[in-house]
Order: structure tokens, then C-alpha cells, then sequence
């Protein structure tokens, strides 16, 4: 097992950080290919939007597992993690559009939507919460802000706890795949929270290692 | 009874799928040619009302018995064993039984009803349906001078429907009507899509169709109709009260708390296609309003 993650954390540091980008940027335009093709099932809108919104989801799973890989197994992505959040926020960008261009299409009914429907409300919170996020992932805002940057990047937790959210009360009825996501993101959530101080206090004397 | 509505809206004659995609590839060359504003406005209401192709209908369903993805029943629904199938009629009826599917269609006539179909979801299709009035059907078994409301049943087959393991409804599927809407003349039980045979997925062998409520009043795989003086439970209305009303009518003014139903996008029309104002009754609120005089529509959605 040691063995196997020592592998695969030299692979990882040998991978360039612009290819991770890219990796990740390359559903989008892809998803919008099928969708003017016929390839996101017969209401290529909501396949569209749906995916976007999937997609933006599953990348802040992918952020927030990052630090419990590492403390757990030893398995060290964190180089990859400004990736991941930056384009957690360009899918959810894309999912926001989708939904108000090619589906509501009304920019009053889009604000009208935002006041009045709370999934929507609680969506466009979420996302509003990955605004800072995104325009402070650079290494200067990192420099710049210090302790606060770390503080900052906290409203991740918010905006995975809000985009959980959204996509359960979206559903029409008791449905698994939301049920299965708000799963998922509470335990990662919970991981960081209340058990903090006791692992803290259990590793008392020891090396204070370095949060993030 | 059966024929008591002609369709005014569309060519009632039309069987074959090749004939509907000829008439659009037609009728999008003439809008281009004179351009959009030079049509009447019948001319705008027939394009509107052009069937849906056979894959926009057989291929997006919304039939959680087999899950909760669109394409999941035209992935699924190929296990349910719908040969032979029997209709239970209950309750309130001179003639209670188990009618057997070949016996029912031998006594009705089937028709063709190009409907719209909307869905509570706010998308739309438009529909060329193969059924026999409901009422016909009713009248067969003997509806009870009691009798106020129909329920109906779906088959619940868990060993052939993969999604009635997980509880997202209170299975098995039922509906309801009040019985002056289910012997409305444009209420009919379908068993055809296109003058085929209704796939599985549409709800085979044979499924209501309430064209002027939302999609989800019209149950599919129908295996007991219940005739009562009650109304009867309704499973969306018990999953979530509040976004689910008994009658369901489809209304542009009354919103579901989570989404307007002022519009809705029409299926078929690819990424950028516009969305349509949603009418009232779905267009038909000539043939049905009557039916809700002095009701208050809001308060009883």
C-alpha cells in the first residue's frame, strides 16, 4: 500500500498543472457538442445544464477530498487543488449560463427565479460563494492575504453544503443521486469539523503539522 | 360515444411518422420563404401543434417504475411482461372483473387523438395518441348512480421494474378523477403511439391520457380502475401536498412552488429552441372549463 502511494505521488508531481487544466476543460465544450448534436437525450437543455451543474458538483467533492487523502493515506494532490477550485467555478459559470440562457431565457424571469424559488436562491448563493474563491486563486492573492486567505477559502464548505442542497430540492420526489452527493459532501464536511480538536488533542506533543 | 371529439387543430389522418416530417420539412421552407411575419396566426397554431417524431416520445419519458432518468424507461421498460394483462374494474360498478386487454379492445374503438402532452416539469410534446374514450370503457363495466370519482392503479412489479426498489414514490403509482372528467369525450386510455403498438415505456398496454392536466394525472400501465364515491388518493399529492394538487389542470397563472408554469420548452426543438407560453387547460380550456365553473383554481390546483 505504502509502496503504491509512494508511486503515485511521484507521478503526480511530474504531472504539469496546465494538463490537469485541461483535462478538466475539456468536458465543456464537449457536453455542448453533444448537446447540438443530439447526444444529451431528446431535451438537450436540461442535459446540458444538468451535466454543467454535475460536473461543478463532482469538482468540489474532488476539492474538499484532497486534504483527507492526504491525512489519511498519504496520497499528496494538493499541488492540483487551485485546478480543481478554479474549475469547480468555471463548470458551475457554465451551469448558471446554461440555465439562464438557453433555459429560463428571460432576464427578468432569471431574477424573478433567483427571489422566488429558494432552490434557485440557495444555488445562486453557492455560487456567489465561489466568486472570491476564484478571482483570489492566484499565488499573489495568496501572498497578499495571508492568514486570511486560508480563512477565506473556508466559504468552500459553504458553497458544497449549498450546492448540495440545491441539487436535493431540486428533485422531484425521494431521489438517490442527490441523496448519494449530500452524503458524500456531509462526511467531508463532517471530517473537517467537530472531530478538529480531538485529533488535535490525541496528537498532543507530536510534530503540529501544517493545516490546510 | 367514441369520436365524440374531432381534433380541429391538426390532420386527424395521419399515420405514417414519414408524413408528419415531410409536412415540417414543408412547412419550415414556406416560413422561411415568406418569412415569420407574413403567417396568420393559424398557420403559427398548426406548426406549433406538429407532432413530436417517435423518438422525442419514445426515448424521454418520465416513468420512475424504472428510474428517475428520462432515457431509464426506454432502457428499462423492455422487462415488463405486458401480454397477457388484465384491467381490474372495481367498486361503484354494475359489472365488476377482470377484463382481459384483447376483450377490452375488442368492444372499443380506437381512434387517433393528437393531444399536447405537458409536463408539470414545464416541458411539452405533442402527441399523435392511438386510444378509445375512457368513457366507453366505463360504460362497458356499468358506472353506479353513486359513483363520483375513477382511481387507477399501476402495475407494481418489482422483479420487472428496476426503480420501485428505492421509495422515491409510495409505489404502486395511483390517480384519480373526478368522474365527469374521466367521461369527458377528451379523456381516452391509449394503446398506440403513431399507429404502433405503445412501447413499454409509454406505459403499454394501455394508459390515460388527460390532455388538459399535467402529464403525471395520465397513468400508464393501468391494472385496476376503481369506481368510488370518494376521492381518491393520488400519488404525487401524497409525496408532496404542497406542489401536487387532486386536479392538476394545467395553469400559466398558478405557479409550482418551485417552478413558474407561465411557459414551458417544447421537446424536439434542439439546444437553443424557445420556450412557448403555457396555456390554459393546455389549449383546451374551450372543450373543459365548464368542467371547473366557480371552482377556485388557485386553491384547488
Amino acid at each position: 500500500m505504502a509502496g503504491a502511494i509512494d508511486t503515485l505521488n511521484s507521478l503526480a508531481r511530474r504531472v504539469p498543472i496546465w494538463s490537469v487544466y485541461l483535462l478538466l476543460a475539456l468536458p465543456i465544450p464537449w457536453f455542448f457538442y453533444q448537446g447540438l448534436n443530439g447526444g444529451l437525450s431528446r431535451d438537450p437543455v436540461k442535459g446540458l445544464e444538468h451535466l454543467y451543474g454535475l460536473w461543478a458538483l463532482r469538482l468540489l467533492i474532488a476539492g474538499l477530498i484532497v486534504t483527507p487523502l492526504r491525512r489519511t493515506v498519504g496520497l499528496n494532490l494538493l499541488r492540483f487543488r487551485r485546478a480543481i477550485g478554479v474549475m469547480t467555478f468555471v463548470y458551475a459559470l457554465a451551469h448558471l449560463t446554461v440555465w439562464a440562457v438557453l433555459d429560463v431565457q428571460t432576464l427578468s424571469r432569471v431574477w424573478t427565479d433567483i427571489l422566488k424559488r429558494p432552490y434557485i436562491t440557495i444555488g445562486m448563493a453557492g455560487f456567489l460563494c465561489l466568486i472570491p474563491l476564484a478571482a483570489t486563486s492566484n499565488s499573489w492573492s495568496l501572498r497578499k492575504l495571508g492568514a486570511r486567505w486560508r480563512k477565506l477559502h473556508r466559504l468552500t464548505y459553504v458553497a458544497a453544503l449549498l450546492a448540495a442542497l440545491h441539487f436535493l430540492w431540486l428533485a422531484k420526489g425521494l431521489q438517490l443521486e442527490p441523496l448519494i452527493y449530500a452524503g458524500v459532501i456531509l462526511a467531508l464536511l463532517i471530517y473537517r469539523l467537530p472531530f478538529k480538536r480531538i485529533r488535535q488533542r490525541l496528537s498532543q506533543g507530536g510534530v503540529n503539522r501544517i493545516r490546510s | 360515444m367514441a369520436n365524440r371529439w374531432i381534433n380541429r387543430l391538426t390532420d386527424r389522418d395521419v399515420t405514417d411518422e414519414a408524413q408528419y416530417f415531410n409536412r415540417r420539412q414543408i412547412m419550415g421552407g414556406a416560413m422561411a420563404g415568406l418569412g415569420l411575419a407574413s403567417l396568420g396566426q393559424g398557420a403559427m397554431a398548426q406548426e406549433e401543434l406538429t407532432p413530436n417524431d417517435y423518438e422525442d416520445i419514445t426515448q424521454y419519458n418520465n416513468y420512475y417504475e424504472f428510474g428517475t432518468g428520462k432515457g431509464d424507461p426506454a432502457k428499462y421498460a423492455g422487462s415488463l411482461t405486458t401480454k397477457p394483462w388484465t384491467v381490474a374494474i372495481e367498486g361503484m360498478v354494475d359489472k365488476p372483473g377482470d377484463y382481459a386487454f384483447e376483450n377490452i379492445m375488442k368492444a372499443m374503438t380506437v381512434e387517433e387523438r393528437i393531444y399536447r402532452l405537458r409536463c408539470v416539469e414545464a416541458w411539452s410534446m405533442v402527441v399523435p395518441w392511438n386510444g378509445f374514450e375512457l368513457a366507453d370503457l366505463l360504460n362497458m363495466a356499468g358506472v353506479q348512480s353513486g359513483a363520483k370519482y375513477v382511481a387507477f392503479e399501476t402495475a407494481y412489479r418489482p422483479e420487472e421494474m428496476p426503480g420501485v426498489r428505492f421509495p422515491v414514490l409510495d409505489w404502486p403509482y395511483v390517480e384519480g378523477l373526478r368522474l365527469d372528467e374521466a367521461m369527458h369525450p377528451l379523456t381516452i386510455m391509449a394503446t398506440g403511439i403513431y399507429g404502433k403498438d405503445i412501447p413499454n415505456q409509454n406505459g403499454a398496454p394501455l394508459r390515460l391520457v388527460v390532455p388538459w392536466k399535467y402529464g403525471y394525472k395520465s397513468i400508464k400501465s393501468v391494472v385496476r380502475i376503481t369506481l368510488t364515491d370518494k376521492q381518491p388518493p393520488t400519488s404525487w399529492n401524497k409525496a408532496a401536498p404542497r406542489e401536487y394538487g387532486f386536479y392538476s389542470n394545467v395553469n400559466p397563472e398558478v405557479s409550482h412552488p418551485r417552478w413558474s408554469q407561465a411557459d414551458e420548452r417544447p421537446i424536439g426543438g434542439g439546444l437553443f429552441a424557445r420556450r412557448q407560453p403555457t396555456l390554459m387547460f393546455n389549449g383546451y380550456e374551450e372543450e373543459v372549463a365548464g368542467l371547473y365553473e366557480g371552482m377556485d383554481l388557485t386553491a384547488n390546483f
